[in-house]
Formats: C-alpha cells, structure tokens, sequence
C-alpha cells in the first residue's frame, strides 16, 4: 500500500524542495492520501487520540519542569508553588496527572481493540511489538512521573518497585543499590528519575514513529480483517478520517475535560497529599489504577523473585502473541469461539485490576457463609491471564470453525443491513 | 462492532472509577456525605463562612497545627475569603516575624502580606517534643490529604464521645469513631461558644466545624473557582466542536458505503 505517490508540488518552492527533502511528499503520502479502509470503526480512533495525548504530556510537563525541583526536600513543595503561584500551574499539572490516565485508558482499549481484531497477525507482527515496547517504555516513564511529586504513595511506590529488583539473584542488592544512587530511596532516586521521566517520552516519540511506519507498510488492519484489495475498498485519509478522528478526539477530551476540571484528584490517591516520610508506611501501598492488574500478578505468588518474573512475564508474552495465536483468520467478528474467551480474557484482566485494589490479606465476603480469600481469586485470575496466551489461543485457532470471511471490504459493507447504502448506487465513481 | 466499542469503554472506565472508591473503605466508621457550596459544576466558595473558617483556624487550630503553603497576601486572593487589603494587611501585622536587620542580625518584626502564616513550632521535634510525642500535622492541604476528603474533616471534628463500652482507651488519647483504630492524639479541638463570630453566627461545635472543613478546603484548592469557570468554557467549547465535527463527518460520508 505504500506504493506510488500521487504527490503534486504546486509552486517554485515546493518543487524545489521536493527534489531535495521530499518532507511534504512524505506528509502527503502518508496523512493526507493514505488510502485507509473504508470499514474502521471508532475503535481505529485510538491511534490519533493517543498521538494527541503523547504531544500534550509532553508539552505540559516541558513547562512543569521549568517549575519543578527535584530534591528530596523541596519537591513536594514546589509541587504546590505550581498549584498556587504558577499561571495557570493547577491547569497544567492536573492536565498532566490526569493524561497519563488518560493515555492508560487509550492505550488499554488500543490493545483490546489490537487483540479482538487480531491487528497482529501476519503481515503487522513488527508493529504489534513496537506497540508493546511503547507500553513498556510507558510504563516505566508513568512509574517515575508519579514518584516526582514526593508525597508518600510516590516514595513507596518508589520503594517497592525498586526492591523487585533485589529479587535477583546474586546482584540483586547491587543493582538495587545501584538504581537508588544510594542505600535507600532518596534525593539521588528522585533526581535520576526526573532525568530519565523526561528523556523517555522522546524514546516513546521515537518508537511511535516507527510503529507509524511499520503501520503504514502494511496499511492499517480493519474489523472484517481481511485485506484491501482493490481501490474501491478504501477511502484517502483525508479529509474521511481526520474528520471523524477529529470527532473522536473531541469526545475523548469531554472525558479529559471532566476529570481535569471538576474531579481532578479522583484518580490520585488522597495519601500523595503527604509529603513523603520514609519513617511512616502508609496502610495500604497501592499503585495507580493502570497498574493494578499487573501488582495483582505480582502478589499472586509468595516468592518475590517469582512474582517479578510472573509480572514482567505478563507483559513479555504480549510481544509473541502474534505466534501463539494459531488462528489464520484476523477478525473475532469471524471467530465464534476465540470472541467468548477474548471477553473472558478482558472480564480477567478487570479482575485482576480489582484484585490489585483490594488489601493482599483481605477476603470477599459473597454471603455470610461465603467467603473468598483475594488471593484465591487472585491466583486463579493469574492462571488464567497466562493460560490465555499459553493454552486457550494455540488450541481455538486449531480446533474453531471460522465464519466465511467476506469477499472483499466493500462487498463486506454494501451487504450489511440487507440494503444498498443511498450514496453507493448513484456515486460509485467518487469513492477512488 | 459498534457494541464492543460501548461494551469496552463502559467497562474500562467503570474499573478505573470503581477502584478508587473501593480503596476509600477501612475500619473506622465511614463519613456521612455533607453537602457543600464548592461542589458540583458550578461549584464557589461561601466567602463568609471562608472568613469564619479562618478564626476558627486561628483561635483552635493554628495553636498545634502549621499551614506552611499559606501566605497572608493569600487572604485577599479572588477565589478565596477575599477580605480587603486593609484586613489582609491587617491581619499579616498581628504577627512578628522573624528577619535580618541592614547590619545582618536577627530582629523580629510585624507581618506583612507576603509572609507566610507562622508555624506553632520551630521544627518537627519540638511539635512532637509538646504533643505527647505525635506532631500534629501541616493542614494546607489537609482537605486532600484525607481520604473522604471535607466530608472526612468534618466528621472527625463532631465525631468525638464518650468510648463505647468495653474499648480500652490508651493514655492521653480520645476516642473518635471516624479515626482509623478509633484512638487520636488530637483532643476534641471545638467547644460551643469556643469562638465569637463578629457576623453574628451562632458558633456551635457544627458551625465552626463547617466554617473551618470549608477554610481547609480553599487552603487545599485555592483555585477552585477558577478551574471549575474554565472548566465550563472548555467543556462547552469542546462539546460545540464536536458536534460540528460530527455534522461535517456525517455529511463527508453521506456518500460513503462504509
């Protein structure tokens, strides 16, 4: 689909230039004329929204930084110097806090989206996986924006998080010791995890550009998951989906909007309002709520080195889906056992969250006779996360019995609904 | 596929709003919900009450308790209690301060705007060192700082009585149920009549506590009002947009199968 640009130079200039940086071809081939498949749904918006979403967390935490003191004593506050004095200080760093929830909750539904229309199936394997290192890369920069603040969920955040990796090993306690800067967490920690908080959101920027091209090679996927293959099975770019990308956008930042400007600490935890004190542990250490599944799995063994491996694994083992899905058909819409176990592995996922959440000695009281450790609930919720990947995915795709896929994408879409869509009949020359 | 799309927002954002309230639950006694003129959309500040809330602090709770983040000049700020220049200046000067005079040696001398509210003690240990060996805490943003939040605040402050029958109380603690183990270090810090309102306001233990949860908060979110009055202007802003946005993409795929 890369193929041959229709690119136009309109004046002196860009001829001029085009012969010697083609930028504004490059631009044009891919954003402007990139034929797209006529079938996306909304859930093909995410990309723009997490485009938007990478730009704005990067240009509110500039400017945070020109405000911010990475210090053991003065951090927490020089948070508040930004509430209180700063313009608009209270605008930017809740924009900022509630974006990386943001960015989790686009990313999440980016990836379900990913696994319920098998986006990474042959021919996207390499895009899947640059998706998966920009999660990762995104995980890690979120881990080291929350510690910044310095309040008491950030410094033991900071603490158990660091500790995993005294789990290792032999070097265990020299790489801990190592990643601190020091025997504990402290000034060192904080100013090495500003440095890096700010370099990483380049590395994602870097990644996001590659996983562009990578996206742009093959084209994009699209819900019936089968390939473009005349003209007429797709739609330049622009203006059809920069307008409804736009739209997208638009209902995505009312949700933004909400958060930042009539419950902005909802989705803090009220314990970051207290500046860190090594010498009090909080009740209960609790990671912010995209991390919860993931500290669900961390917990759900006794050993810590196995629960870091467990954890770690649980990401890993996303980057070879593409060769434990053993189904040649992309699409759930054509895959009628896979689409149950897809929304057992999402319903999972959610419990797994909730588990996370929940104080790791608690129970669930069901009724007065029943009672369920979360640690049970835990565990099996464990298992079945990596049974998914391992068990469930290699044995669907050579036991389940695909749907007929349809012919091509545009036959796909003037079949639906039993009629010939208005504009289909009387315009079909305009679609090219 | 339009319902997976709803199926999986829906679910999405029901997990990442169910959790927090589901980590507020602990064994002390669960704050009733207060219903306050900074919430909702529109939310504001009642000035009078910010005001009241200010001497309460002042006459109970700056005796023990430190607000470091606050300067006086804060007073006078639109968004807050919004007393006059002359009160705030005023009000700065009741206080000394200490400084360097020309020649480099220490003097005290009276507040004024720009100066920060004056802590009770010089440092940590001499607060812990006078509190039976718990510092009591700063309170800028103690209104956060809080699961519950205000409504926390104030149930803490009219929740004190006699223990239940049976609990065991440890030496110099009282007994509150809304505090986490039931215990505090705090004594009951509010008395009827423990304040003369120049408003005229009857100055109940329920008064006072409403007027200074209500300080509290504005010393948390100082712009308050500012956020939520933006807050209008974008969400409408955005919410116009978008329904152009929507009207433009319906009519570019009018003739679109899709």
């Amino acid at each position: 689909m890369a193929g041959h640009s229709t690119y136009q130079p309109t004046n002196g200039l860009t001829r001029w230039l085009d012969t010697r940086l083609p930028v504004l071809r490059l631009m044009h081939d891919s954003f402007t004329a990139f034929p797209t498949p006529r079938n996306l749904n909304y859930m093909w918006t995410f990309g723009g929204i997490l485009t938007l979403f990478l730009a704005l967390q990067i240009v509110t935490g500039i400017v945070l930084a020109m405000h911010y003191i990475p210090s053991a004593d003065k951090a927490f506050n020089s948070v508040e110097f930004i509430m209180r004095d700063v313009n608009y200080g209270w605008l930017l760093r809740y924009m900022h806090a509630n974006g990386a929830s943001m960015f989790f909750l686009a990313v999440y539904l980016h990836i379900f989206r990913g696994l319920y229309y098998g986006s990474y199936k042959a021919p996207r394997e390499v895009l899947w996986i640059l998706g998966v290192l920009i999660y990762l890369v995104m995980m890690a920069t979120a881990f080291m924006g929350y510690s910044l603040p310095w309040g008491q969920m950030s410094f033991w955040a900071a603490t158990v998080i660091t500790n995993f990796f005294s789990a290792i090993p032999w070097v265990g306690e020299a790489v801990t010791e190592w990643l601190w800067g020091g025997y504990a967490v402290d000034s060192a920690t904080l100013q090495r995890f500003f440095s890096l908080h700010y370099l990483l959101p380049f590395v994602i920027a870097g990644l996001v550009v590659l996983h562009i091209w990578a996206l742009h090679v093959p084209g994009n996927g699209n819900p019936a998951g089968i390939d473009v293959k005349t003209p007429q099975d797709t739609v330049p770019f622009h203006p059809y989906y920069t307008v409804k990308d736009m739209f997208a956008i638009c209902l995505f930042l009312l949700i933004f909007g909400y958060f930042v400007f009539y419950n902005p600490n909802y989705l803090g935890h009220a314990d970051n309002y207290i500046a860190a004190n090594p010498l009090v542990t909080p009740a209960h250490i609790v990671p912010e709520w995209y991390f919860l599944p993931f500290y669900a799995i961390l917990r759900s063994v006794e050993s810590k080195l196995g629960g870091v491996l467990l954890m770690f694994g649980a990401i890993a083992i996303l980057a070879l889906l593409p060769w434990l899905d053993t189904s040649r058909v992309r699409s759930a819409k054509f895959r009628p056992v896979y689409r149950w176990f897809f929304w057992f592995f999402f319903v999972d996922c959610l419990i797994l969250g909730y588990i996370g959440a929940m104080p790791a000695d608690g129970v669930l009281h069901i009724n007065e006779s029943i009672e369920v450790p979360y640690l049970l609930i835990g565990r099996i919720a464990t298992i079945w996360y990596f049974a998914h990947f391992l068990l469930i995915l290699p044995l669907i795709g050579l036991f389940e019995r695909p749907k007929p896929l349809p012919e091509s994408i545009i036959k796909s879409v003037l079949g639906k609904g039993g009629g010939t869509p208005a504009g289909a009949a009387h315009a079909p020359e305009r679609q090219i | 596929m339009k319902t997976f799309t709803r199926i999986a927002l829906l679910c999405a954002l029901g997990a990442g709003i169910a959790v927090p309230v589901a980590l507020a639950a602990g064994d002390a006694k669960h704050p009733e919900a207060q219903e306050w003129s900074f919430d909702g959309f529109f939310g504001h500040y009642d000035r009078a009450a910010l005001q009241r809330g200010y001497q309460v602090y002042k006459e109970n709770c700056a005796a023990c308790h430190s607000m470091n983040l606050i300067a006086f000049r804060n007073l006078g700020e639109p968004g807050g209690p919004e007393f006059s220049e002359a009160e705030v200046k005023a009000l700065a000067a009741q206080y000394q301060i200490p400084d360097l005079d020309e020649a480099g040696e220490p003097i005290t001398r009276p507040g004024k705007p720009f100066d920060h509210f004056v802590a009770p003690f010089a440092n940590a240990k001499a607060a812990a060192a006078a509190n039976n060996g718990a510092a009591p805490p700063d309170l800028s943003v103690m209104a956060k700082a809080r699961a519950g939040g205000p409504d926390f605040l104030f149930a803490l402050l009219t929740g004190y009585s006699d223990p239940p029958h049976g609990v065991e109380m440890l030496e110099g603690l009282s007994y509150n149920a809304y505090f986490p183990g039931g215990q505090i270090a705090m004594p009951a810090p509010l008395s009827d009549g423990g304040v003369t309102y120049a408003d005229g306001t009857q100055a109940t233990v329920a008064q006072q506590a409403r007027d200074v949860v209500q300080f509290l908060m504005w010393t948390a979110e100082p712009k308050l009002e500012e956020r939520k009055r933006l807050g209008f202007m974008v969400m409408s802003f955005i919410a116009i947009l978008a329904g152009m946005l929507y009207l433009s993409y319906r009519r570019l795929w009018r003739d679109q199968p899709h």
